[in-house]
């Protein structure tokens, strides 16, 4: 069990950089997900704190030692690669054990013949057989144990990739992707299991996605990267509901958070689509960017109306798009009663509360709002 | 009812073709089987028969046998192509992986040289290496045979690129594993990369198998030679030669690579398109 502490990690590779000084504390015993489009460098930032790429410059610590320039086997993490990266000679039964042997047994112990021979070879080898067979009871894998990785589904591989990562009771464990391979069914049913996992071991977990759900779902904390910087770091209700910065408050959440155009006047009003919204805020006069949730929508009533151009009815929800004049993309409302959806082209009308809108300045930075009785509606988002 | 498979005029032409090529291939070893089983007066005479009057195989045999040592030649035969492949695989690997999966710098200079010693053909430094074997005294020797092949840039271009399609995760989780980067070579890449080594190896061992240049200007002695050169022991132009029982010497000394071949002709096929080897 580990904290992991990193400090102005940089990174650039052929001159681009990659990481742009990365500080960040994971605490011990969390599960804490990188996220962020891809090329934003969480998985540079993974394979940093694994030690299998140098950083150029700042310094990794676990547990308060720091380990640049510590091989990656003795930082005791195991890493779980997207492509599960078994060993596709080996049984899943020797694909858990190459870390325990290579840790346990000797060099001469581990040659091919000469080995068996040896007399502690036996009395290890029992050792690893049975930690192999107690995880492989943990992950439910037992009868999968003989098969080569060829010979086993996505979600199995997943399990030996798991297995031959806890095998080695490592400080920590880094995911990279590992969910993106498995059909979306699979992927639902392995976040729990993952989840659960971490519930059961403690353990600290890295876990590197490009998909927001995962994060959401899993993690007890999420750090979102953009263009290899770390912009915000929170829990999932923290960056869901209090973005920090647009890129941010885009990419979590799906469908995407609304973005209208608004004006912020001379005394502080927001105008948006050309109606006052009873919010104000300290902000010079200027453009402004005003973000809602689709859930906060609220169709039928409202200062904005809007035409119906798509619906789609998932069964226990309907997200109704909306054109609208005066905004360039289409705006999308949250319906949780489909058994009223608006017709095909008819023009609806919709507004939003107060304490739904986010509002951006044009850097796309978080600008604080109060509403218009002079009461604050929550603290600003720490960054 | 009319006939439901016409056989296509295409196919048939096809298979004419296909029957005319594999003649004019077979039309060499159907001479040799044919001599080798006439006694030395059939095959001097006028008329072309290949199925002989008189079955003279056996003799042949036992002359070829009794003339030359053919057993030991084999044997140099296996000593030396099973010593060149080894010593090629265990320089060509960690080569090939070095130029593969590792960083540094003048990486691509390297392999560019790879490239280059791909074009130089073996004749060209016979002479040099001759040399430099004369000046260490290794000439007649098995070493002679060996050490001018151990390093095989076509073995190191041939193992680099499937490297290449060994996806990365996989080294990346054997250094998690705490395997050692020689022990990646050996333990990941060498078992990820059978096919291709078996291809090279089929390569290497029927080029040196067949070898007769290098063997005929290195050696000297008569225990140390190889199949083809034994086969020439029986060309004599004083005593005129004797083509029965050559053909017979020749028949033993294609045998290990025939049979090779029928036991592992898929292999075989898939290592030489492999290889983009005609």
């Amino acid at each position: 069990m580990a904290q992991i502490e990193l400090s102005a990690i940089r990174k650039s590779f052929d001159g681009t950089d990659v990481l742009k000084g990365i500080d960040f504390r994971i605490a011990d015993g969390e599960f804490i997900s990188l996220v962020g489009p891809s090329g934003c460098g969480k998985s540079t930032l993974l394979r940093i704190i694994a030690g299998l790429e140098p950083q150029d410059s700042g310094e990794v610590h676990i547990d308060g030692r720091p380990v640049d320039g510590i091989r990656p086997s003795a930082r005791n993490l195991a890493m779980v690669f997207q492509s599960y990266a078994l060993y596709p000679h080996l049984s899943a039964f020797d694909n858990i054990a190459v870390p325990l042997r290579m840790r346990r047994l000797s060099a001469i112990e581990r040659l091919p013949l000469l080995g068996a021979l040896l007399p502690g070879r036996r009395a290890k080898e029992r050792h690893i057989r049975a930690d192999i067979e107690g995880i492989a009871e943990q992950l439910d894998i037992s009868p999968l144990l003989r098969r080569k990785p060829g010979q086993l589904s996505g979600g199995q591989r997943q399990r030996v990739a798991v297995g031959r990562a806890m095998v080695r009771e490592p400080v920590a464990f880094l995911f990279d992707e590992p969910l993106s391979n498995l059909d979306a069914k699979l992927r639902v049913h392995m976040r729990a299991e993952l989840a659960e996992l971490h519930r059961r071991l403690k353990a600290t977990f890295v876990y590197v996605t490009h998909d927001q759900a995962e994060a959401m779902t899993m993690s007890s904390r999420i750090a979102v990267m953009m263009g290899g910087e770390l912009i915000q770091a929170g829990t999932p209700a923290e960056i869901y509901n209090e973005p920090g910065d647009i890129r941010v408050a885009e990419f979590i959440g799906s469908p995407k958070i609304n973005v209208l155009p608004g004006r912020i006047r001379k005394d502080g009003g927001v105008d948006v689509l050309g109606t006052a919204l009873k919010l104000t805020c300290n902000a010079a006069a200027g453009d402004c960017r005003i973000g809602v949730r689709p859930e906060r929508i609220e169709l039928g009533t409202g200062p904005f109306s809007g035409t119906v151009v798509h619906l789609e009815n998932l069964g226990a929800e309907a997200f109704v798009h909306l054109a609208v004049e005066g905004i360039g993309s289409r705006l999308i409302a949250r319906l949780a009663d489909v058994k009223h959806l608006p017709a095909m082209a008819s023009s609806v009308a919709f507004g939003f509360a107060p304490d739904a809108v986010r509002m951006f300045d044009p850097a796309g930075k978080r600008i604080e709002l109060r509403m218009e009785q002079a009461e604050r509606i929550r603290e600003p988002a720490h960054v | 009812m009319t006939n439901a498979h016409p056989i296509p005029f295409r196919a048939i032409l096809r298979h004419v073709l296909l029957i005319a090529g594999a003649a004019l291939m077979l039309a060499p070893f159907i001479w040799m089987i044919s001599t080798a089983s006439k006694p030395q007066t059939e095959i001097f005479s006028s008329e072309l028969h290949l199925i002989p009057h008189q079955f003279a195989l056996v003799e042949n045999l036992r002359e070829a046998f009794a003339k030359a040592n053919l057993l030991r030649f084999l044997l140099n035969g296996i000593i030396v192509t099973v010593s060149i492949f080894v010593l090629q695989v265990m320089v060509a690997l960690p080569a090939a992986y070095a130029l593969a999966k590792l960083r540094f710098l003048g990486r691509e200079t390297l392999f560019a040289l790879v490239l280059f010693g791909i074009l130089i053909p073996p004749q060209a430094t016979a002479i040099p290496v001759f040399l430099l074997l004369h000046k260490i005294g290794l000439l007649d020797s098995y070493a002679a045979l060996v050490l001018p092949f151990t390093i095989s840039v076509f073995g190191i271009f041939l193992m680099r690129q499937f490297f290449k399609t060994v996806p990365d995760d996989l080294v990346d989780a054997a250094r998690m594993d705490g395997i050692s980067e020689f022990g990646i070579v050996w333990r990941v890449m060498l078992p990820a990369a059978i096919p291709a080594v078996t291809a090279f190896g089929i390569f290497s061992v029927v080029a040196h198998w067949n070898d007769y240049f290098w063997p005929l200007i290195v050696l000297n002695s008569e225990h140390l030679r190889t199949p083809p050169l034994a086969v020439a022991h029986f060309r004599n132009s004083e005593a005129g030669t004797s083509y029965g029982p050559l053909m017979a010497a020749a028949m033993v000394i294609i045998a290990p690579l025939v049979i090779a071949f029928l036991f592992a002709q898929r292999r075989f096929i898939e290592g030489i398109t492999l290889t983009g080897i005609k």
